[in-house]
């Protein structure tokens, strides 16, 4: 294994490959800013670039530049206006984009470029260590595990669910996996609900839906209530850049726990980065206690570093399945394969046997290009962050201008706009009224592949026999039910100690 | 009644609706027989969703939890405080641009977006954000057209 390392240090660190890197995360980053195109639709853009490089090392290398520059590219955007661009960042604006309204938007871009650069790293490592054993655990998970992994990601919904608005994110929820319906049934492909409509007929698209609940709402409240400011606090000072050494060591267990829990879920094909984020969240909030609980979803750092972490551990625990088994776990590792075949390279059991300069190279290139990335984004943070101070008048045209043309590139269709601007305006309404939105965007995201994994393991079984049979699906969807009521029991306990400790005065 | 309620009674009628859909779904034959079917889920959601509508509806509301939350907290009592005005104009403003997109070509319909959106918001100093909504528009039409190749109709339709 040393003498691998070393063939893949040697490969990365050449003048070339280190130039590769450096543009690739640059053109990651910037492109990656703008909402509606995440790493997988920039990565898909670089392919040709890529393959005329011909070496297979280098373009490896430019691509996990760019997949890592768009990742963090996607935080950036949902942390400073609350416009997640990718699904696996929408977690990362449940603390980010408060953090940012309190004038923490710096610290906030620093916790998050410092947790991913950590969750990215320790996912290397793993993978250097384990991946032809992690290999085999990934086809342990069948659709009935899925289902309940499923389970499990919804019961971050709980976080939302603050003190009497329980019900109003179980039907928040309830309607996400509604809208989650919309467009192609299950199994068949067949249309379904979608009225008539052609446009509808592959579904509300994500971004589209993010944008309509998330950024459109905070920009009509900007108008609304001029008082409130944008993000950044009224005397426009970033202040507080760096992390306290309070601060670091609140977040290093949950970075510790993090990258190993994302780069597990991370292993699974199909489960991915998103998963990954919002079932970091809901672990660490369940683990957190009292002040530091009720913190989350107010602007908590530990609430931040959770999901950071774990969708970059996630992403690189993806390649686990690519480079052993040949099977591409998430939408960008199945363009990287696209990728690796056009440079002429299999993946597959064989890899590292046949080309080991390769499967080295592409592991160290993932170190390198998280490095690289932290280096380059730490100066540039107090620039990104300074783009909240433009003035209102042309902050708010843009914001709403950027949404736009997210959900616009995305289908090339003017009826998503229209789609766009009604789901913003009755989630405007939705959050007048104290209805929480996030836990509609995690039932759409989750409710496509709930309903495919459970209708596939309907049929296997053909009944719900399998719920019990197999001990792993029960264990999770056990779980899952004991993460959603859990906060709510919790709650009531506290205020039953607090009425007994009232009475014994 | 409380807005929170009315939107319940919403979701109610939509739960109901989109019940009738899903009971009455157009199986194909050979779904028949499957123990899975396309509106095994739907049928359940909208089961699930009444009920908690309903619940939502008759329970009483909570009380604030006086700790403002960072995001929302808009009082809907006192809601002529608030720019309803501007909002309102802003939302027509996007409408419009859905519907110019394609025919007055992206160049020319975001500026004019940019500039419209920019003017609703009290901003006069045109000098200023005529050459900013130039140069935001075409800087991101040269991005996404030229650089990515996602196309993007510049011009109006009669033009190019």
């Amino acid at each position: 294994m040393l003498d691998g390392i070393m063939m893949g240090l040697t490969t990365a660190l050449s003048f070339q490959n280190l130039a590769m890197v450096v543009a690739g995360c640059l053109l990651g980053t910037f492109i990656g800013m703008l909402p509606g195109l995440g790493p997988m639709s920039i990565i898909a853009i670089m392919i040709p670039v890529a393959i005329k490089i011909g070496d297979p090392s280098a373009a490896l290398i430019l691509l996990a530049g760019v997949y890592y520059g768009a990742i963090f590219g996607g935080s950036t955007s949902s942390i400073l206006i609350n416009a997640p661009g990718v699904a696996g960042t929408v977690a990362s604006s449940f603390d980010g984009y408060p953090m940012a309204r309190q004038g923490k938007a710096g610290k906030a871009l620093t916790v998050a470029a410092v947790s991913s650069f950590a969750g990215g790293t320790v996912g290397a490592i793993l993978l250097m260590g384990f991946a032809p054993a992690l290999s085999s655990v990934a086809l342990l998970f069948h659709s009935a595990e899925y289902f309940a992994l499923m389970v499990v990601g919804l019961s971050a919904i709980a976080a939302f669910a603050g003190t009497g608005k329980v019900v109003k994110a179980l039907m928040m929820t309830v309607i996400g996996l509604i809208l989650a319906t919309v467009g192609e049934s299950a199994l068949f492909n067949a249309p379904r609900f979608t009225m008539g409509l052609s446009d509808l007929q592959s579904g509300f698209s994500f971004i589209t839906l993010a944008m309509a609940l998330f950024a459109l709402p905070e920009a009509l409240y900007l108008v609304l209530d001029p008082a409130r400011g944008p993000a950044g606090g009224t005397d426009g000072e970033i202040k507080d850049l760096r992390i306290t050494k309070e601060e670091a060591k609140q977040i290093a267990p949950v970075i510790a726990r993090q990258s190993i829990q994302g780069f597990l879920i991370g292993v699974m094909p199909g489960a991915g980065a998103t998963i990954a984020s919002f079932l970091g969240y809901a672990v660490e909030r369940n683990i957190a206690k009292g002040a530091e609980q009720a913190e989350f979803g107010k602007g908590s750092i530990k609430g931040l570093a959770a999901p950071e972490t774990a969708n970059n551990a996630a992403c690189t625990g993806s390649f686990v399945p690519l480079l052993t088994l040949g099977i591409p776990g998430s939408g960008t590792t199945a363009i990287l394969l696209g990728a690796l075949i056009a440079l002429n390279v299999s993946p597959g059991p064989r890899l590292m046997i046949d080309n080991p300069s390769i499967f080295w190279a592409v592991i160290i290139s993932m170190y390198v290009g998280n490095l690289v990335l932290l280096i380059l984004n730490l100066p540039l943070i107090p620039y990104i962050a300074k783009l909240l101070m433009i003035p209102r008048n042309y902050l708010i045209p843009f914001i709403l201008f950027f949404t736009m043309v997210g959900a616009y590139i995305g289908q090339n269709n003017a009826t998503e706009l229209l789609i766009l601007v009604g789901l913003g305006v009755f989630a405007t309404i939705l959050r007048f009224a104290d209805y929480p939105l996030a836990p509609l965007l995690i039932g759409f995201i989750l409710g496509g592949m709930l309903e495919d994994n459970f209708a596939r393991a309907v049929n296997l079984t053909d009944g719900l026999e399998f719920m019990v049979q197999r001990p792993m699906t029960l264990g999770l969807l056990v779980l899952g039910v004991v993460l959603i009521f859990l906060p709510a029991y919790r709650r009531r306990r506290a205020k039953a100690l607090q009425k007994g400790v009232a009475q014994g005065d | 009644m409380t807005l929170d309620k009315w939107i319940a009674v919403f979701f109610l009628l939509l739960c109901i609706v989109y019940g009738y859909a899903s009971f009455t779904y157009p199986l194909l034959p050979f779904e028949r027989n499957m123990a899975f079917l396309p509106n095994t889920m739907p049928m359940v959601l909208s089961v699930v969703g009444a009920f908690l509508a309903l619940l939502i509806l008759l329970m009483p509301s909570p009380k604030p939890d006086g700790e403002g939350d960072v995001l929302g907290n808009i009082d809907v009592a006192s809601l002529r405080k608030y720019k309803i005005g501007p909002a309102l104009a802003l939302i027509a403003a996007m409408i419009l641009y859905a519907l110019a997109l394609r025919p007055v070509g992206f160049l020319a319909a975001t500026a004019l977006f940019l500039v419209g959106t920019g003017w609703i918001l009290g901003e006069r100093k045109l000098h200023v954000m005529v050459p900013v909504a130039l140069v935001g528009a075409g800087s991101v039409w040269f991005l996404v057209h030229e650089m990515l190749g996602i196309f993007l109709r510049p011009l109006p339709g009669w033009l190019s």
